[in-house]
C-alpha cells in the first residue's frame, strides 16, 4: 500500500483508509477524504510542503505529515 | 438561557461552508440593517441583520463559515449552541438557511446532513451557479429539493439574484411544521446515541440529541470536559460504547464522515451532471501558474510589494494622510483663534485634536490595507498566500495563515490583528495577535528617522550602495521579526501549548472580486477602527494630556522672564521691521522655554524624574523617560514631547533640523556631558521597536480577543522586552563606542 504523500504530481489514487486517531485525519474526513474517494495530486508549495490535491471536485491543501495519514488502494 | 422571539417574528440562522458567498447573501438580504458584536468569552463575531417582507419582520443571525458542526473548541461551540437555542442572550432560531456552493455540492451537503439532524425547518440556498456552469457542472435544483425533502432556492448572491424568492420561501416557513430530524447513521449507532441521551438525562435533563451524538463522536475530549466534567461512570460508558461500535464495523470517529458522505452520494445520484471531459477552467490555469514554484513565487513577491507600495506611496496614502493632518490643523487653528488661553484650549488642541488626529492619520493606510486584503480574500488568493508561506511558519509552530496578518502589521498592527480572524485555530490566532505589534509599523518610522539622521554617521559602503543609516533602520525591522519569532516560539512552549493545528484547507477557485463586497468589508473594518479612536484612545490621550498639563504654576514659570518680556513688548512698539522680527523670535524662544519649564514641572515631568533611576541604565535622562511615558497613546508622540521638553515647541517633526541639533547638544544636569550619543540613540530606537506604546493596538487586541487579559499581557511582555532590549543595546554599544 502507498500513501497519499507518495503520489507524483498529476497521479491519481483511491483512498483506502485513514489513521483516524489524529485530529488532522478527522478534519480530512470532514472535508471529504473518506475510503473509496478518488484523489489526484496537483502539486506542492515552493518549499515542497504543503501539498495541493483534488478531491470531490475541489482543491485541498494539506501538509505532508497529514498526507502520511492517508493510505491509498494499491 | 435563550430568549424566546416575540410572536410572529421569524429568526433565521445562516450557516454554510466558507467561500460560498454567505456574507454576500447575508448583506443582500439585510442591506444596511446590521449589528455586529462579540459573543461573551469567545472570539466569535456576533452578526445580526433584519429584513421586512410584506410586513413580516425577519431576524437574521450570520454564523461563522464552517465545514462541519462538530465543536472541538469554545469558539466552535457557539455556532452549535446558537442553533440549539442554548446560547445566552441569543434568540433561538426558528429556521436555518444553509448556503451551498453549486460548484461543490458534494462537500457542501456534509453540513446539510448535520443541520438536518437538528430538527429545525431548513432552507437550502444553492449559490454560485455561474462558477458551476463555468466548470461544466449542472445541478438539478428541483431534483435536489425532492431528494433532500427541503426547499431549495437558486441564488446568485453577487448579482442579488434569487433574493426575492428566498425571502418568500423564508416567510412561507411560518405556516409549515418543523421537519422531522433525520440521521444518516446506521441503526446500531443511533441506538447508542439514544441510550447516551437517556444517560445524560440523569445529569442534565435538557440535553439535545444532537449533543449526545457529538459527545459520542468527539474523541478529542473537549465535549466530555464541557458536558460531563469528571463524570467517570459516563466516561466509561462512552468508552465501552465506542469499543462495541468499532467491533460492529462502525469505528468512531470515522463512522461520521463515512455515513454522511454515503448519504450525500445517494442524494446526489443523478442530481449533479458534469461534462464528460472535465473542462480545464480559467481558474485551473491561473492556479497552475500561481502555485508554480518559480512563477508563483515571483507573482507572490510582486503582489505583496504592490500592496506595500500602495500603503506607503505618496500618491494615495501620503496625500490622504497629508489631507487628514491638514484638516486637524485647520480645526486646531479655529479652536486656537476662538478660545482664550487656558486649560480648555490646551485640552482641545494638545489633547483631543493632537491625540485623536495622530491616530486617525493612519486611517488611509488602514483602509488601503483592508482594501487589498479584502480583494485577495474575495478572489481566492489569500488561501494561496497561506499555502505558499506555510512551510516557513510551521517552523515556529504557526501556519501560513499567520502570514497576511503579520505582513500587514508592518504598515499598522491594527489591520494586521483584525486580519488574524481568518485563522480559525484559537491558539494560532492568539499567538499571531500577540506578536503582530512587534512588526515595525509605520508609526515607528518617525522615531527611527529622527534618531538615525541625528546620530548615525552618514557613511556608506560598497561604493555607496549600502549606507550605514539604512543598515541601522533595517536592523530595527529585523529585530522586530526576530523578537516575534522568539516570542511565538516561547508562547507555544509555555502558556499556549498544544500540537501544531492541521493545515487542511480548501483552496477555493479563483473568481473576480465583487467590488461592493470589498468596499463594504473595508468600510466595516475602518469604522471599527474609528470607533476605537473615538473612545479608548480618546480617553488615553486626555489622561496623558492632563499629566503633562497639571499642576500648572504659570507664574513661577514666567517669573524669570517677566521683566524681559515687558521690555521686549515695549521695544516692539517702536521697532523697525528687522528689529521687530528679532524681538518676535526672542519672544517665541521665551514662550518655548516657559512651555518646557511647565512640562518639566508637570506630573509627567515629575514621573520622568521619578523613573530616572530606572531608565538611567538605558542611557536615558529624565526627559527621555517623560517622553516615553507621554508616548503611551501613540509612539510618534515622543517626537513632539521631546520638542517641548527641549524648549523647541510642540510642532517639531522627525525632519526638523533644530530638534536634531538640540538633542545633539543636550547636556546632563550640572555637567558638560552630552545626553545623546550613538548608544543612547540606539537604545531609544530598540525600545520603540519592541515596546507596546500604542493605545489603539491594545484596544484592538481587547476587541479581537474579547478580554482585557491579552492586551495587558501584550503591554507587559513588550515593555519588559523593550526595556531589556534597550538596556542590553546601551550597555553593549557603550562598551564599544564610548571611552
Amino acid at each position: 500500500m502507498s500513501k497519499l504523500s507518495q503520489l507524483a504530481v498529476g497521479q491519481e489514487g483511491v483512498v483506502a483508509s485513514i489513521d483516524a486517531s489524529n485530529i488532522a485525519a478527522v478534519r480530512l474526513m470532514e472535508m471529504g477524504m473518506t475510503p473509496g474517494c478518488p484523489v489526484k495530486m496537483i502539486g506542492s508549495a515552493p518549499f515542497g510542503d504543503p501539498l495541493e490535491v483534488e478531491i470531490r471536485g475541489y482543491h485541498l491543501s494539506l501538509r505532508r505529515t497529514e498526507a502520511d495519514l492517508v493510505e491509498l488502494e494499491s | 438561557m435563550s430568549v424566546d422571539a416575540p410572536a410572529q417574528t421569524l429568526t433565521v440562522a445562516l450557516v454554510g461552508n466558507p467561500n460560498t458567498g454567505k456574507s454576500t447573501l447575508f448583506n443582500g438580504l439585510s442591506g444596511i440593517r446590521q449589528k455586529t458584536g462579540n459573543y461573551p468569552g469567545v472570539t466569535v463575531e456576533k452578526k445580526h441583520g433584519t429584513f421586512n417582507h410584506h410586513g413580516q419582520k425577519v431576524n437574521l443571525i450570520d454564523l461563522p463559515g464552517t465545514y462541519s458542526l462538530a465543536p472541538r473548541s469554545p469558539d466552535e461551540m457557539v455556532t452549535v449552541d446558537v442553533l440549539l437555542g442554548r446560547q445566552a442572550n441569543e434568540i433561538k432560531p426558528n429556521a436555518v438557511l444553509v448556503i451551498v456552493d453549486a460548484s461543490n455540492v458534494e462537500r457542501n451537503l456534509y453540513i446539510v446532513s448535520q443541520v438536518k439532524e437538528l430538527g429545525l425547518p431548513t432552507i437550502v440556498a444553492l449559490n454560485m451557479g455561474d462558477i458551476a456552469a463555468d466548470r461544466g457542472i449542472t445541478v438539478d435544483a428541483a431534483k435536489l429539493q425532492d431528494r433532500l425533502g427541503l426547499p431549495v432556492v437558486v441564488t446568485q448572491a453577487n448579482r442579488r439574484g434569487g433574493l426575492e424568492q428566498l425571502r418568500e420561501t423564508i416567510i412561507s416557513l411560518l405556516e409549515k411544521p418543523a421537519t422531522a430530524a433525520e440521521s444518516p447513521f446506521p441503526a446500531e449507532f443511533r441506538e447508542k446515541v439514544d441510550q447516551l441521551q437517556t444517560q445524560l438525562g440523569k445529569v442534565s435533563p435538557d440535553t439535545p440529541r444532537y449533543l449526545a451524538e457529538r459527545l459520542l463522536l468527539d474523541t478529542t475530549g473537549y465535549l466530555e470536559k464541557e458536558m460531563i466534567g469528571g463524570g467517570q461512570d459516563l466516561h466509561n460508558w462512552i468508552v465501552e460504547a465506542r469499543q462495541s461500535l468499532a467491533q460492529q464495523g462502525q469505528p468512531i470517529p470515522a463512522i461520521e464522515a463515512i455515513s454522511r458522505y454515503k448519504w450525500v452520494q445517494q442524494v446526489l445520484e443523478g442530481v449533479v451532471t458534469r461534462e464528460a471531459n472535465r473542462r480545464v477552467t480559467l481558474s485551473d490555469r491561473i492556479d497552475k501558474v500561481l502555485t508554480n514554484r518559480i512563477a508563483g513565487t515571483v507573482f507572490f513577491v510582486v503582489i505583496m510589494t504592490l500592496m506595500f507600495q500602495a500603503v506607503f506611496s505618496d500618491l494615495v496614502a501620503g496625500n490622504l494622510m497629508g489631507g487628514i493632518e491638514w484638516i486637524f490643523e485647520q480645526v486646531a487653528g479655529v479652536v486656537d483663534a476662538n478660545l482664550a488661553d487656558g486649560a480648555l484650549k490646551s485640552l482641545l488642541i494638545d489633547g483631543v485634536i493632537a491625540g485623536v488626529g495622530g491616530v486617525l492619520v493612519f486611517l488611509p493606510q488602514i483602509c488601503i490595507l483592508f482594501f487589498f486584503i479584502a480583494i485577495l480574500e474575495d478572489c481566492g488568493y489569500l488561501a494561496r498566500a497561506a499555502y505558499l508561506m506555510d512551510r516557513l511558519f510551521s517552523k515556529i509552530g504557526l501556519s501560513g495563515k499567520s502570514f497576511i496578518p503579520l505582513l500587514s502589521s508592518f504598515a499598522c498592527a491594527i489591520p494586521g490583528i483584525m486580519a488574524a480572524r481568518v485563522i480559525e485555530n484559537r491558539r494560532d490566532r492568539l499567538i499571531t495577535i500577540l506578536v503582530a505589534p512587534l512588526m515595525s509599523c509605520s508609526a515607528r518610522m518617525p522615531v527611527y528617522i529622527l534618531l538615525t539622521a541625528a546620530f548615525i554617521p552618514d557613511e556608506s559602503y560598497l561604493f555607496g550602495l549600502i549606507s550605514l543609516q539604512t543598515l541601522v533602520m533595517l536592523s530595527m525591522y529585523i529585530l522586530g521579526i526576530l523578537a516575534a519569532v522568539g516570542v511565538a516560539f516561547t508562547l507555544r512552549k509555555t502558556i499556549l501549548p498544544g500540537e501544531t493545528p492541521p493545515f487542511v484547507m480548501e483552496l477555493p477557485s479563483y473568481k473576480f472580486p465583487s467590488i461592493s463586497g470589498v468596499l463594504s468589508v473595508m468600510v466595516e473594518k475602518a469604522w471599527a477602527f474609528v470607533r476605537r479612536a473615538g473612545t479608548l484612545i480618546f480617553a488615553m490621550t486626555v489622561i496623558v494630556w492632563a499629566l503633562s498639563y497639571f499642576p500648572r504654576d504659570e507664574k513661577a514659570a514666567v517669573a524669570p522672564f517677566a521683566d524681559e518680556v515687558v521690555q521686549l513688548n515695549a521695544d516692539l512698539e517702536t521697532a523697525n521691521t528687522a528689529e521687530a522680527n528679532a524681538i518676535e523670535e526672542r519672544l517665541s524662544e521665551i514662550q518655548n522655554e516657559v512651555d518646557g519649564e511647565l512640562l518639566r514641572h508637570s506630573f509627567l515631568g515629575m514621573a520622568g524624574h521619578w523613573i530616572e533611576p530606572a531608565v538611567r541604565p538605558l542611557g536615558w535622562d529624565w526627559r527621555i523617560g517623560s517622553a516615553a511615558i507621554a508616548s503611551f497613546p501613540a509612539r510618534e508622540v515622543i517626537i513632539s514631547t521631546m520638542g517641548v521638553l527641549y524648549n523647541l515647541g510642540g510642532d517639531e517633526d522627525e525632519e526638523s533640523q533644530p530638534l536634531r541639533e538640540t538633542i545633539k547638544s543636550a547636556k546632563w544636569a550640572d555637567t558638560e556631558e552630552n545626553v545623546f550619543n550613538i548608544p543612547v540613540a540606539l537604545s531609544i530606537m530598540v525600545f520603540f521597536a519592541l515596546c507596546a506604546q500604542c493605545a489603539a493596538t491594545l484596544a484592538v487586541i481587547k476587541r479581537e480577543t474579547n478580554s482585557w487579559r491579552w492586551p495587558i499581557f501584550t503591554f507587559v511582555y513588550m515593555t519588559v522586552l523593550a526595556y531589556v532590549g534597550a538596556l542590553v543595546t546601551y550597555q553593549v554599544s557603550a562598551l564599544f563606542l564610548l571611552n
